[in-house]
Order: C-alpha cells, then sequence, then structure tokens
C-alpha cells in the first residue's frame, strides 16, 4: 500500500472538517478524492503532506508514519496546493531549476519523467511564469512537482478553473505518469473527471460517503434513473418536484434525472401527467446513473 | 549546500526583479539622508532677536556685541522695559528676547552669578529650543572666556555639549538617526515582507513538503538582506564622509561590526514579526507602526530621551535602536571604543538572541 | 442602433497595444434568454464580459446592454444589470444582512425597500438562523446562491454571471440553476460563463470563444449536430483543438 489513513478526524475550532476519514491506496495507483469545496479535500491533502496534524488517527505514505517520519516523507513525496504556488517573477526554467535544486537534483537527471510535459513549454522557458495562461502554469507546477522523481504524487485540484480543453489534457498526461509507477492522489469537483480514476472516493462534509471504481460507484445507484424533457424547463423542474412519485429531480444538461420512489413506476404515468400540466414535446426514457447521481443520491 | 545556495540565488531574482521595491531600498536612504541634511535642519541661521538690558554696564555690552556678532542672531530691536516685550512678541519679528537683569556686571563678580532670561517664541517649538541652545552655549563660551582671563587657571570648566559637533552641525545628530531607521526598515519589514509573501503565494507549503529543512529557509531568507543592509549602511555612511563632511571620529571597523550586530538583530525582529503574520500587509503594517514609529520616535533620534515622560524613557529602553544609536554616536562622533560601548553592545547582544530564540520557538514546520 | 434584445453587439474590439483579446465579435442576446458564455482560459471571454459591464472600453465596435450604449452610457449599463463572479461576490467579514444592506445602499435602494427586501431574500433561501452570521462562515453554495440573490436587489433586467458555480457541490448547484430559470421564467436575461459543460446544455442558446472571436454560437442541441457530438464537452473539445 502507498497511502493508508486510518481514522484521521481534524477539527478548525467548532468545524469539523476531517470527519473519521480511512482510504487506502496501492502503490501506482491513480486514485481521486472527488467533493465539492468546503468538503475537506485540502484539509486531507494537508495531513498526507505532513503540513497538519491531525486531531485523531494515523496515516501513513510509502510506509512512513506522517507525523513521526515527517522528513522523510517529504523526500519522497511530491505536491501541488490547490492554487498555482510557483514565483510568479521567475522564469519558467528558473522555477523548474530551483526545485530540482532544493531536492538535491537536476533537471537534466530526471529530465525523461517531465518531458512528456515540459516540451509543451520549453518554448516559453524564458517567460516569467506569471504571464503564462492557466493550462501552462498547470503544466509547469505538474513538472515542477515531478522534478524530484517522487514515489508519490499529490495533486490538490489540479484542474480547477482550468477550461475543458486544458483539463483533458491533463488528465491525459496523469494517465502517462501513472505509466511510471508513481502513485497518484488527486482531488477534484468535477464529477466528470472521476471516470479516469482507478479507485474514487467520494467525500462531503468531511466524510467519505463512498470508495469504489468509477464504474462500481455507478453500479450502486439504488434506483432505476429516467431523462425526462420538455419545452417549458422551470416549470418542469417544479412540477416533477410536486409530482407524488417523484425521488429526485436534478437538471442534467438539457434533461432533467429523475428517480421515481416506487418500483412500480411506469414511464407512461409520468408522461400523462405531464401533458395534464401542459407540458408540450415531452420526452421520458430510461438512462444509465452517472458519478454525479451517486454522488447526490448519497449526500442528499 | 547546494541546495542552500540555489534558494539564495532565487532570492536574488526576487529581489533584483522587483524594481520599485528596489529603487526604494536604494534610493530611499540617499534621499533620506539628503533629505535630513538640507532640508529639515535644526540649525538657525540669523534669527531676528531683542534686546531688553536692565544694566547696560561693560558685561552685558560685551556679551550683545557677541550675540551681534554670531551668524545666528541679529538683533533687530532694543526694548526698553518688560511692557514692551509681548507687543515685540506679537508683532512677529521677533524670535527670542534676551532678557539682562540689573547690575548684572556687579553681580557676577561678587555673587559670581548673574541671571539672563531667554524669552523665546514657543509657537515654534523647535527653533525656541534651539536658539536657548544658542545663547546658553554663547553665553558659556564667553564665561569661559572671562573665566581665563580673571580668574587663575586652576578653575577649569567641563567641556560643554557642543564640544562633539562644534560647528552645531546638525546633519552630524541625523546621520546615526537615519542610518538607524533605514537599517531597521530594510532587515526587518523587508525580511518579514519576503516570507510572509511565500505563504501567501502558497509556495511556502511546497517548500515545507521539500526535503529543505526551516532553519535553510530562514536564513536563506536572511542572507541577502544582510548584505543589501550592509551596502545601505556604507551609502550612507560614504554620503556623510563626502557630502556633509562629517568625520568618523573612532574605529571604521567598531562601526562596521557594530551596524552589522544591530542588522541581525533587526532581522530576527523580522523573522519574528514573519512567524506571526500570515499576510504581506500584516508583516508591513506590524514593522511599519510596531518598529519604525518606536524607532523614529522613541530612540532619542529626533526627541531627545531626558525629556521625555518617565514612562517613555522607561519603554525607550526596550528599543533596540536607542542602544544603537549610542553606539554609533559614540564611535562617529565621540571616536570612543568598545570599552565605552560594551554595556550598549552586550544589551543588542542579548536582545538579539532572545529575539532569535523566540524565533525558532515560534516557527512551524507544519501549517499551523 | 436601437434594439428590442436585452443584447446586442456589434463588431465588438479590444486590443492591448498589439495584442487583441476580444475580435471583432457580434451576437445578440434576446430578452428572458439564458445565454451561455463559454471559451478556453485565455480565450477572451473575461475581455469581452467587462466590456458588456460597461467597466472596460472597446477599441471599436458597439454594444448596448439594455439599449445602452457601453461606451458612452456606461453609468446606465451599470444601473440596468446585476453581476456577479466567482472570485467576488460578497463581503466574507460582514453578515449576510449588512451585505444586502450594503448592496442595497450602493444602487440607491431606500431604507425601507431595503428591509422588505432583505426579509424577502432571507425567507426565500431559508436562512433565518444564518442571516446574522458572517457570509465567510458560510459554506460557499449557500455564499453563491446568497450573492445571486444579492444581484437581483434593484431588479436588474440583465444578469451577468461569470462562473458563479465553480467549486460548488452537485445539488447546490442544481438549486442555482433553478434560481436562474426562475429569473429568466420571469422574463430576466440570463449572461453566464462556465467551465462545466453539462451546465453550458441548460442554456438556450450558447456561445464558443476561441482566440478573441466566437467560433461557434447556436442551441447546445444544434451545435452536437453540426459537430456531431454527443455532449458540450465534445463539441467545445472539437472546436478549441482544432483551431489550437
Amino acid at each position: 500500500m502507498s497511502i493508508i489513513v486510518k481514522n484521521i478526524s481534524k477539527s478548525y475550532k467548532q468545524v469539523k472538517a476531517l470527519d473519521n476519514i480511512s482510504l487506502e491506496v496501492p502503490s501506482g495507483e491513480l486514485f481521486g478524492l472527488i467533493g465539492p469545496d468546503g468538503a475537506g479535500k485540502t484539509t486531507l491533502f494537508r495531513i498526507l503532506t505532513t503540513l497538519l496534524l491531525p486531531n485523531e488517527g494515523t496515516a501513513s505514505v510509502t510506509g512512513y508514519d506522517i507525523v513521526k517520519d515527517y522528513k522523510s516523507i517529504r523526500n519522497t513525496v511530491g505536491y501541488m496546493p490547490g492554487r498555482f504556488s510557483l514565483y510568479q517573477d521567475l522564469t519558467v526554467e528558473e522555477n523548474l531549476r530551483f526545485f530540482a535544486t532544493i531536492f538535491g537534483t537536476t533537471i537534466e537527471e530526471n529530465y525523461d519523467l517531465i518531458r512528456d510535459i515540459y516540451v509543451q513549454i520549453e518554448p516559453f522557458k524564458n517567460r516569467r511564469a506569471g504571464r503564462l495562461s492557466g493550462g501552462m502554469k498547470q503544466k509547469l507546477a505538474l513538472s515542477c512537482a515531478l522534478i524530484h522523481k517522487p514515489k508519490v504524487l499529490f495533486l490538490d485540484e489540479p484542474t480547477t478553473g482550468v477550461d475543458p480543453v486544458s483539463r483533458k489534457e491533463f488528465w491525459e498526461m496523469l494517465k502517462r505518469l501513472q505509466e511510471q509507477q508513481i502513485t497518484i492522489f488527486v482531488s477534484t469537483p468535477y464529477m466528470d473527471e472521476a471516470a479516469l480514476c482507478d479507485n474514487i472516493a467520494l467525500i462531503t462534509n468531511g466524510k467519505i460517503l463512498r470508495i469504489d471504481t468509477p464504474e462500481g460507484i455507478k453500479a450502486s445507484f439504488p434506483h432505476k434513473i429516467y431523462k425526462v424533457k420538455s419545452t417549458k424547463t422551470f416549470k418542469l423542474i417544479q412540477d416533477l418536484g410536486a409530482y407524488e412519485q417523484t425521488h429526485s429531480a436534478y437538471p442534467f444538461g438539457e434533461y432533467i434525472h429523475f428517480t421515481p420512489n416506487t418500483t412500480a413506476f411506469r414511464t407512461q404515468d409520468l408522461t400523462h401527467f405531464l401533458k395534464e400540466n401542459h407540458h408540450t414535446n415531452i420526452e421520458v426514457f430510461e438512462t444509465g446513473p452517472t458519478i454525479e447521481d451517486t454522488f447526490m443520491e448519497l449526500s442528499d | 549546500m547546494k541546495r542552500f545556495i540555489g534558494f539564495i540565488q532565487k532570492e536574488f531574482y526576487h529581489i533584483l526583479r522587483d524594481r520599485r521595491s528596489l529603487f526604494i531600498l536604494f534610493g530611499m536612504p540617499i534621499a533620506q539622508v539628503l533629505l535630513f541634511g538640507f532640508a529639515i535642519t535644526n540649525e538657525i541661521n540669523n534669527v531676528d532677536i531683542a534686546i531688553l538690558d536692565h544694566s547696560k554696564d561693560a558685561t552685558t555690552k560685551e556679551i550683545i556685541a557677541k550675540i551681534a556678532a554670531s551668524e545666528y542672531f541679529s538683533i533687530k530691536q532694543i526694548i526698553p522695559n518688560e511692557a514692551a516685550i509681548e507687543p515685540a512678541f506679537k508683532k512677529g519679528h521677533i524670535k527670542a528676547v534676551l532678557n539682562f537683569e540689573k547690575d548684572f556686571s556687579k553681580k557676577l563678580i561678587t555673587e559670581n552669578k548673574a541671571t539672563l532670561q531667554i524669552l523665546t517664541d514657543a509657537t515654534d517649538p523647535n527653533t525656541a529650543n534651539t536658539i536657548s541652545n544658542y545663547t546658553s552655549s554663547i553665553l558659556k563660551n564667553y564665561q569661559q572666556d572671562l573665566n581665563k582671563a580673571a580668574q587663575t587657571s586652576y578653575k577649569i570648566e567641563p567641556k560643554v555639549r557642543l564640544a562633539f559637533n562644534p560647528e552645531l552641525k546638525s546633519v552630524f545628530m541625523f546621520v546615526p538617526g537615519v542610518m538607524t531607521v533605514i537599517l531597521m526598515l530594510v532587515s526587518a519589514m523587508m525580511t518579514s515582507i519576503s516570507i510572509t509573501r511565500e505563504k501567501e503565494l502558497g509556495t511556502m507549503e511546497i517548500l515545507l513538503v521539500s526535503p529543505l529543512k526551516p532553519f535553510q529557509v530562514i536564513i536563506g531568507k536572511v542572507v541577502p538582506y544582510i548584505l543589501l543592509a550592509v551596502v545601505n549602511a556604507v551609502v550612507i555612511i560614504l554620503l556623510s564622509l563626502f557630502v556633509f563632511k562629517m568625520p568618523v571620529e573612532g574605529s571604521l571597523f567598531l562601526l562596521g561590526a557594530e551596524s552589522i550586530l544591530f542588522i541581525i538583530n533587526a532581522l530576527s525582529l523580522g523573522i519574528l514579526i514573519s512567524t506571526l503574520a500570515r499576510t504581506q500587509q500584516t508583516a508591513m503594517m506590524v514593522s511599519l507602526m510596531g518598529l519604525m514609529l518606536p524607532v523614529i520616535l522613541l530612540s532619542g533620534f529626533i526627541f531627545p530621551i531626558s525629556s521625555m515622560p518617565l514612562p517613555l524613557q522607561i519603554i525607550s529602553n526596550i528599543i533596540p535602536a536607542k542602544w544603537f544609536i549610542i553606539i554609533i554616536k559614540g564611535i562617529m562622533l565621540k571616536g570612543v571604543g568598545l570599552d565605552f560601548i560594551w554595556k550598549e553592545t552586550l544589551i543588542l547582544i542579548g536582545m538579539t538572541l532572545f529575539f532569535i530564540a523566540i524565533s525558532i520557538k515560534k516557527y512551524k514546520i507544519r501549517l499551523e | 442602433m436601437n434594439t428590442k434584445n436585452a443584447i446586442q453587439v456589434e463588431n465588438l474590439t479590444k486590443t492591448f497595444g498589439a495584442f487583441t483579446a476580444v475580435n471583432n465579435i457580434s451576437f445578440h442576446v434576446g430578452k428572458g434568454e439564458v445565454f451561455g458564455f463559454l471559451g478556453a482560459n485565455g480565450a477572451g471571454k473575461t475581455t469581452a464580459m467587462k466590456m458588456l459591464i460597461g467597466i472596460l472600453k472597446p477599441s471599436s465596435g458597439n454594444a448596448l446592454v439594455a439599449n445602452f450604449d457601453i461606451a458612452t452610457q456606461a453609468d446606465s449599463v451599470k444601473k440596468s444589470i446585476g453581476y456577479m463572479s466567482q472570485r467576488f461576490s460578497l463581503y466574507n467579514d460582514l453578515t449576510i444582512k449588512e451585505n444586502i444592506t450594503f448592496f442595497g445602499g450602493i444602487y440607491g435602494l431606500n431604507k425601507a425597500d431595503i428591509k422588505t427586501k432583505t426579509h424577502a431574500l432571507i425567507d426565500d433561501l431559508g436562512l433565518h438562523d444564518e442571516a446574522n452570521k458572517l457570509v465567510g462562515a458560510l459554506p460557499l453554495g449557500w455564499k453563491q446562491k446568497v450573492a445571486f440573490s444579492v444581484s437581483l436587489l434593484h431588479d436588474p433586467q440583465i444578469i451577468f454571471l461569470d462562473e458563479p458555480t465553480g467549486g460548488v457541490d452537485p445539488i447546490t448547484r442544481r438549486q442555482f440553476w433553478e434560481m436562474i430559470y426562475r429569473e429568466a421564467d420571469k422574463g430576466k436575461t440570463i449572461f453566464v460563463t462556465t467551465h462545466y459543460m453539462d451546465e453550458a446544455e441548460y442554456c438556450n442558446r450558447v456561445s464558443i470563444m476561441v482566440e478573441g472571436k466566437i467560433e461557434a454560437l447556436d442551441t447546445p442541441k444544434n451545435l452536437k449536430t453540426t459537430y456531431n457530438a454527443d455532449s458540450m464537452d465534445q463539441v467545445f473539445l472539437k472546436l478549441a483543438r482544432n483551431l489550437a
């Protein structure tokens, strides 16, 4: 096991940021911690990177205890904090060289590991980091976190605020890194990114809702799920809220994801109900659950 | 060691690329020394005064002649009696009235004591203070001459205050003060800001999660500023030597060593501030309000400590700048050696060790 | 230029030195429409939005927002729009009530109005227990809901939302969109940017900006057909990647 977390709790004054969290990440896995802002993701990252002490529980990273062996952990992990944390007034190359130096290595020594990512920003190596675009900043930050060949890579919300194109490229890079036997522990508020992880933990309000593979998470959804659509979306949401067979109704793109509260539900009943409420162009058909459906079902 | 050098190199990039701060860092000492040297001066020149002479004897005439001869005063008016003093002031032309008592000469010879009242316009307290100082010193000189001529040589007057600044140049008094302020500012404020900036940017998190030891981070932050502060000290001393022709009476080596001691003292204060402050803004406010104001107001730089109320006099003892000003005034103006200022030096060393000890104790290897 | 549309943009351009941030864009947004304004980081979205809310002068071209010219009548534009952004929305060190009073005040609402609106807003969001708590202590999702309501205080015709739901949990995100639909239903025009591509599908029409130009503008359904994609995510990737 690369990361072991046992019954970790952490409070700030009255606020319980983490409430009895346990999880395990095998070596070489791409593990996703999925949840909204304020769920406790950053707190868990800071505990695992030895920046915070937990109030209760124990944890280890590559066999080192996060409290006792914090120095060893600091030598073996790479960490990319939530906000862009590089020196804006240093150039791309200076930033990379600085992080190589403080980890006692050189760019040349581990160039192989970052080549794939770094070549994309190398043309701008003399540009100040502050003047890079969001996607490029993120690639530079990843290069800096990787330059000392860490065994475990901690990425706290690396894709937040980044556009979908850069996000997709970033995940492709992570997939390739995984082939280098690096354990990657990554957090994100975007549910659609969860599908790319080996295993994911859904977290909200300091509690873990479920840990499973993305497929397992979807399969655990306990209800049938239907896509519903009509011309008047706002009225549709309101009417579905008032419908007696509704368990939940949430907008998903141009459709509403509707789950019934009874197994006896029939689509024609709903269609009939909507017609009675003056909806037109009604569509109702069964669909498969997404991770987001499960997240909402579990956190409700 | 390579890590450490890499770190210092990075710090220099930060400093050299921040043009505005760099300009302030090096422009400020020059501007301040010139400002204090030329503009904000305590010197007086041809101040208009009036004379009220109740005796009109040989001695008073001699004194009046001496005052009239000095470049500091010009006698505008001879006042006949006390009643005319107030109107004279109210007209606003004169800044002071010298009131010689009756039988001045006689009293001086028979009782060895005669009184000269110096009335000054205290709406401008600084000038008033200076005028009274100047007149007293002219009187003292006259008295000395008198003693020399009339008495035998065994009566020796103690050296008066002006002896260390015989030309009464206020810039000589200001240079040590300005140097103290600048060194405090560069060392304490700049280091505390540069450390809190890393906290604010989030880079401190990465530095903590690296093999770099916390004390290496701190020392790496401090080293560049020691160099900068030394450069500043040298610039100030050169300016005072060549622009204001101010002599450094004592050992330059001692002056340098004491300056470095004070710089380290200020740096340790800067580190202490940065362990307590989370943002650059707080660090700056704390440095300005908590360090700069006391340095300017309570160190004896502008206001003499002896004229402060007792509570402030006591507080002034915990301000490192007070001791440093005593030390450098001693070295620069009096030419004293370590044997005269060892006490102040020890106090500074003690304070420095104390600040470093708290900083180390307060320094966090984690985020909270 | 006079228009029935809420927003009418013609040949709008903004250059910074040699760099063209917004390159000759033209589009319109109808009254009561939910309009999605998408684009990659650095595509010029923020610059365009700043011009439309009257805080940045265009280099050339013109635009009418609520029938006011953004270049010459910026003050009137500001009075008729509501604005909320992810980066700044409310003061964290003021309570919910104090924020409402403050923002009501700067939009010139009188005391009685502020009082009734404050009550209505707090009732509406069910925040009775939190009304006197500092905004900083609220969960992000609630904060954004309050911010949205606050941006509606002066009853603007058009509401600009700059990534209003970033990092917000999925349920609150949907409640937020229900609030958006409710306002659109009342006839308000919504102009919104987002990085969630599923949210793009909540919009009546979306535009996608690439390198300063609007490369696509249509209903989500038509865009998916045109670009032969089954989600807006794919449409976006196809557009931005082909041109990058």
